[in-house]
């Protein structure tokens, strides 16, 4: 029933600017800020004189660690909902400079103008310490991560089973590689900025731009110590995010900081550049061994992650799990460690760890299938695992990756394919052909809801959730209009705002499960009231029907067995003295329900590769991802989510990467035009299909998320055909020219 | 952003005479290099002088059957207009292959001449550059020298172990190929009068004077850019290799033309982009071509003259071979009657 292509309802918005970003919220008498970043690494502020800054026209203030208001003393009051074991970054807090990048100063101007000319002028001496940034020197001082909360959502590796060593040793087929990522940084199209309006008592509206206003709320009250009452967060609109919104950044504390103290309305942006100035996909290193018997078989896994993190937080992923998870081998040997780094912490971005570790194991696997003679995708159905061993051997609630690898295959036209490396070619261009499996987690957390008929018929429902450019306010609309029997233009969905019902931070892939099954419960107690409203009603024909007598249509609650005996929604509100009727609803995981199963959804990926023989470059000419989603709620919008995938896929495996010099610790492809990532012309043929999968033990709405599935398979598959098109193996990404020349 | 002044002139005259006035002001064209200058501090002009109305916007043949380009028409304007394509379509073609159709409308040819290096640490203020150093704007020495030098040059750079003047840029243009493998010509007003600048003379190496791009001298505007007859529109090529299809600069271009007689060459032009501070060419390796029909032995020799010397800086060591393979890709597909196939 649900699940129409329809188009964004907030496209029009968008595509007329009628849609305000955080940046974008005029309010009267507006300050502007504008970030000083330190040009260091390690070390400590000797001297920061403002004297220059102060003296222009215009400025108001220059904010320092010197001068900073007082805020919150103890680190844990900077904690918020995505915050990793550690002691979380306080902007401004000391003279110590802990990354290169660091804020080290806000300037405070009645204009953008002047404060960024006056940010050119501040003069600061350091006194420069050695950094260490750089992960492949610093390996063999690894170590176990702290874990905490954040490990609930992101599982450390499960205890080794069997022994993966003798196996290895003692296995006919085999390979072993080390697969190095290098960092990214997530690049949104809209900077990160803040709003703040001063309101009467120093109450706060929070232009925010954050993947959950919650969040920004908490992290605020928190670190100035203020009651949630004083603090609103507003972002209805978020121009990307990708995981970089996860967190509060810097530019929301210092534009509170600054409103509080100026008691003026203050807003900071940052620049492009300094979107590298904060979390990142962090660099990892793995090392694979893998062993087989005679006929396929997985015999021996052996997978190691090491990963960088910051000097003052823990954060982790869940990089070799997949694994685990993808390949139930009795003898596996999982292992992840980090290395802390004079750098930020990184952050969560779309499918983290997931694109990491599974780009990995499925080259692997893909050697593996070669040095056993075995077709790949017949390898990968050989080793088909039923069951999760990372999770205590629990079956998987559903699982129909076997149907993606066949309709995947079939639309692809893999059989065509000739296995011999370097066996498909047009003139100066080497042809390859490879596919990958892909996996992420189906999750759900508790949210809340709220719908009210409003007094002309309309329904209006909200949840301070996000949405991130993802199709939240569609799918949302799409669902209560259903329920209600309304049509969707009558149908408003409003998110983004802390007055708002509350709903978690929008990320994991799992919003549409989370805020979508609390729509579904809040509509359902809505429609169950007025249902009985309607019952009441002089003469009405639903008088003596049950709940279950009666369905939802055309704006009308009418009765099953004859359609044109109804109540019209209108005439309940008018009924009602001219009120509204409303319902608040609260969603929780059935964790009865959902405790014994592993929860994922699957896809798979069949790429065709060009290469360039002579000059090594690679182009994706086609793609067609299978994707195991369970229930698919728009097609449009969850296509759309696959396609992004796809493309950032492309990015990772030819084009993408943050490129450090370790001899300053600073990034230096700090802009998008040296920062690669797919224009146009590097997005060819993709095709995406949504296989059947019915589960309903996910959520009550069957719905896995389409976030970040679609991306994972990618980059293997594409490292896979580059393979098949050139017999090199790259383990390296990006894949660039020079490493196949 | 500095506070900066800003006029526009309606004469020539005027132009230069405020620009010669001051060492910091700079001329405005297309604003596409200029403005990404200034917002990151690299460029701090105390005026601006926006020289859109000044009359060097079209396209025009020259009494000797040449053709003049005007420095304001835009990139695009001059890669699609008729004569340019009969007559220069390897001008075309390269004009095409640079940044994305949006810049290509508002870069104009006269900018294009002068766009600075992309060197990452040219472009960040708190990292030693000596081409930067040199207007008291951050400090000196060269970080690409020893760092991230992937997309730097392998010929003409200046790497004295002292670093005072060490420079291994690039200049980035590539229109600036093309125009040097056709001898275009460079028209040039100034405090002393109009000058010609044939193409190979107008951008230079390193040398001891890193921040030293071009030739021109302070106060001197250009106005136009001539093509000279020959524009070898029968067997022509340009090749970019990039890290991406599109909207990223050149690790290595080879623009050519040939003149032939059957299959045999009778007269050729290679010019190199991405390799150098200036666009790389050699008439001591072309004419290796003369008389040769085209194979990739007899082309060889020719990469190998062109691209004596050359040394890379860790990352950027496969330039070199990158560079030998293009020439020859690019010679090749020049010879074909048809060279829009390979
Ligand atoms: C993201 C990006 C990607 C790009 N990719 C490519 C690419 O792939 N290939 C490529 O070739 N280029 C590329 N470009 C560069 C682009 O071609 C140049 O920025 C453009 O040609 C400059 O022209 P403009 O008119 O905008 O110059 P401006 O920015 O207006 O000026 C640039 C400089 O030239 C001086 N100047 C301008 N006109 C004159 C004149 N008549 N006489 C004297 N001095 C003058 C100015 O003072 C200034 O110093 C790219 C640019 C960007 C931003
Ligand atoms: S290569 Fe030239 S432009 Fe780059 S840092 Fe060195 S001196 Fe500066």
């Amino acid at each position: 029933m649900i699940g129409k292509p329809i188009s964004r309802v907030d496209g029009p918005e968008k595509v007329t600017g009628q849609a305000k970003y955080a940046a974008e919220f005029n309010v009267p008498d507006l300050t502007y800020g504008v970030v000083v970043s330190s040009t260091i690494t390690k070390g400590t502020i000797t001297r920061i004189d403002t004297t220059k800054a102060l003296a222009l026209e215009g400025v108001l203030e220059v904010f320092t660690h010197k001068n900073r208001p007082k805020t919150a003393w103890f680190d844990m009051s900077y904690k918020d909902q995505d915050s990793p074991p550690g002691s979380p970054f306080r902007p401004l807090h000391d003279d110590q400079v802990k990354y290169n990048g660091q804020p080290i100063a806000l300037v405070v101007a009645d204009t953008f103008e002047v404060a960024r000319y006056a940010a050119t002028l501040i003069e600061v001496d350091y006194d420069a310490e050695p950094c260490e940034t750089d992960l492949l020197k610093h390996l063999h001082e690894a170590r176990d991560p702290e874990s905490g909360v954040a490990n609930v959502f992101k599982p450390l590796p499960p205890k080794p089973r069997g022994n993966s060593a003798a196996a290895y040793a003692n296995a006919p087929v085999s390979m072993s590689a080390r697969y190095i990522h290098g960092m990214q940084h997530h690049n949104p199209m809209e900077m990160f900025a803040t709003t703040v309006e001063y309101g009467r008592n120093g109450k706060l509206t929070i232009y925010d731009k954050t993947q959950g206003a919650t969040n920004s709320q908490l992290y605020v009250t928190q670190a100035f110590n203020l009651s949630f009452d004083q603090v609103r967060v507003v972002s209805p609109y978020v121009g990307g995010g990708f995981g970089s919104g996860l967190r509060p950044q810097y530019q929301l504390f210092l534009a509170v900081m600054a409103a509080r103290a100026l008691k003026r309305s203050v807003r900071v942006s940052l620049t492009r550049q300094q979107m590298w100035s904060f979390g990142h996909r962090p660099a990892t290193v793995q090392n694979i061994r893998l062993a087989a018997d005679s006929d396929g078989k997985l015999a021996a896994v052996e997978h190691e992650a090491i990963a960088e993190t910051s000097q003052f937080e823990d954060y982790t992923e869940t990089v070799v799990n997949w694994t685990g998870k993808l390949y139930d081998c009795p003898n596996s040997t999982l292992s992840y460690k980090l290395k802390s780094l004079d750098m930020y912490s990184p952050l969560d971005m779309r499918a983290p760890g997931g694109v990491t570790g599974v780009h990995a194991i499925e080259c692997a696997i893909d050697e593996l299938a070669y040095k056993a003679g075995i077709d790949p995708l017949d390898f990968r159905f050989k080793n088909y695992s039923e069951k999760d061993w990372t999770e205590k051997d629990k079956p998987y609630s559903s699982k129909e990756l076997r149907a993606c690898f066949t309709q995947g295959a079939e639309r692809f036209g893999w059989s065509n394919r000739t296995p011999e490396p370097r066996s498909m070619r047009r003139g100066h261009t080497l042809i390859g052909w490879g596919m990958a499996t892909g996996i992420w987690d189906a999750s759900q957390v508790p949210a809340r809801a709220e719908a009210v008929l409003t007094v002309n018929g309309k329904l209006r429902v909200s949840s301070a959730t996000a949405d991130i450019g993802t199709g939240t306010y569609t799918i949302m609309t799409q669902i209560a209009a259903e329920l209600l029997g309304m049509p969707l233009e009558n149908v408003i969905f409003r998110l983004g705002d802390t007055d708002m019902p509350l709903a978690p931070i929008q990320g994991g892939s799992w919003t549409a499960a989370t805020v979508g099954s609390a729509v579904k419960v809040t509509c359902e107690a809505l429609a169950k009231k007025l249902f009985k409203l309607a019952r009441k009603m002089p003469g009405s024909p639903l008088a003596g029907a049950d709940f279950d007598d009666v369905f939802f249509a055309s704006s009308h609650i009418r009765l099953r067995r004859d359609p044109s005996l109804s109540v019209s929604l209108q005439a309940i509100v008018d009924q009602n003295g001219g009120r509204a009727i409303s319902e608040t609803g609260t969603s929780l995981p059935n964790v009865l329900k959902q405790k014994d199963y592993s929860r994922s959804a699957h896809a798979a990926a069949f790429v065709e590769v060009e290469v360039d023989e002579d000059f090594g470059t690679v182009v994706v000419t086609r793609a067609v991802s299978a994707v195991a989603a369970g229930r698919i709620l728009n097609p449009k919008t969850a296509r759309s989510q696959i396609i992004g995938g796809m493309v950032w896929g492309i990015s990772s495996a030819l084009q993408e990467e943050s490129i450090m010099d370790h001899r300053y610790g600073r990034y230096m492809n700090h802009n998008l035009a040296e920062y690669h990532i797919p224009v146009c012309a590097d997005v060819r043929d993709l095709d995406v299909i949504f296989v059947e999968e019915v589960d309903d033990i996910v959520n009550p709405l069957g719905v896995k998320g389409v976030g970040e599935v679609g991306l994972v398979a990618m980059p293997a598959a594409i490292a896979n055909a580059v393979f098949h098109a050139t017999g090199k193996r790259i383990h390296d990404l990006p894949i660039q020219l020079d490493k196949l020349l | 952003m500095n506070p900066f002044a800003y006029s526009r002139p309606s004469s020539l005259a005027d132009t230069v005479d405020e620009l010669a006035g001051s060492s910091r002001s700079r001329i405005i064209a297309g604003g596409t290099n200029l403005i990404d200058l200034m917002k990151e501090n690299v460029e701090r002009p105390a005026q601006l002088i926006d020289i859109n109305r000044l009359p060097f916007s079209t396209i025009d043949e020259l009494p000797d059957g040449g053709l003049r380009l005007g420095a304001l028409v835009t990139n695009a304007d001059t890669a699609y207009h008729p004569l340019v394509e009969q007559r220069y379509p390897l001008l075309s073609q390269t004009i095409l292959a640079g940044a994305s159709p949006q810049l290509r409308n508002m870069a104009t040819n006269g900018g294009n001449l002068f766009q600075r290096t992309r060197c990452y640490y040219f472009y960040d203020t708190s990292m030693p550059c000596n081409k930067r150093a040199a207007t008291n704007n951050g400090p000196g020495g060269c970080a690409a020298y020893g760092g991230y030098n992937r997309i730097h040059a392998i010929l003409g750079t200046t790497d004295d172990t002292n670093g005072q003047s060490s420079c291994v840029a690039t200049y980035p243009s590539d229109m600036a190929v093309a125009l040097t493998a056709l001898e275009a010509v460079v028209q040039v007003t100034g405090p002393n009068g109009d000058r010609s600048i044939p193409m190979a003379d107008f951008h230079r190496l390193p040398g001891a004077e890193p921040w030293r791009d071009n030739t021109t001298q302070p106060g001197e505007v250009v106005t136009a850019i001539d093509l000279p007859v020959r524009g070898f529109p029968d067997h022509y090529t340009y090749i970019k290799v990039r890290d991406r299809s599109s909207y990223a600069f050149a690790l290595v271009s080879v623009a050519v033309g040939l003149e032939m007689d059957g299959d045999v060459v009778r007269d050729a032009r290679i010019a190199l982009g991405g390799v150098a501070h200036k666009p790389w060419r050699k008439s001591e390796a072309e004419q290796l071509l003369a008389g040769k029909t085209l194979s990739p032995e007899t082309i060889r020799p020719v990469a190998d003259a062109l691209l004596a010397g050359a040394r890379g800086y860790g990352h950027n060591d496969f330039k070199i071979e990158l560079a030998h393979r293009a020439i020859v890709r690019a010679v090749l597909k020049s010879g074909l009657a048809d060279n829009t196939q390979e």
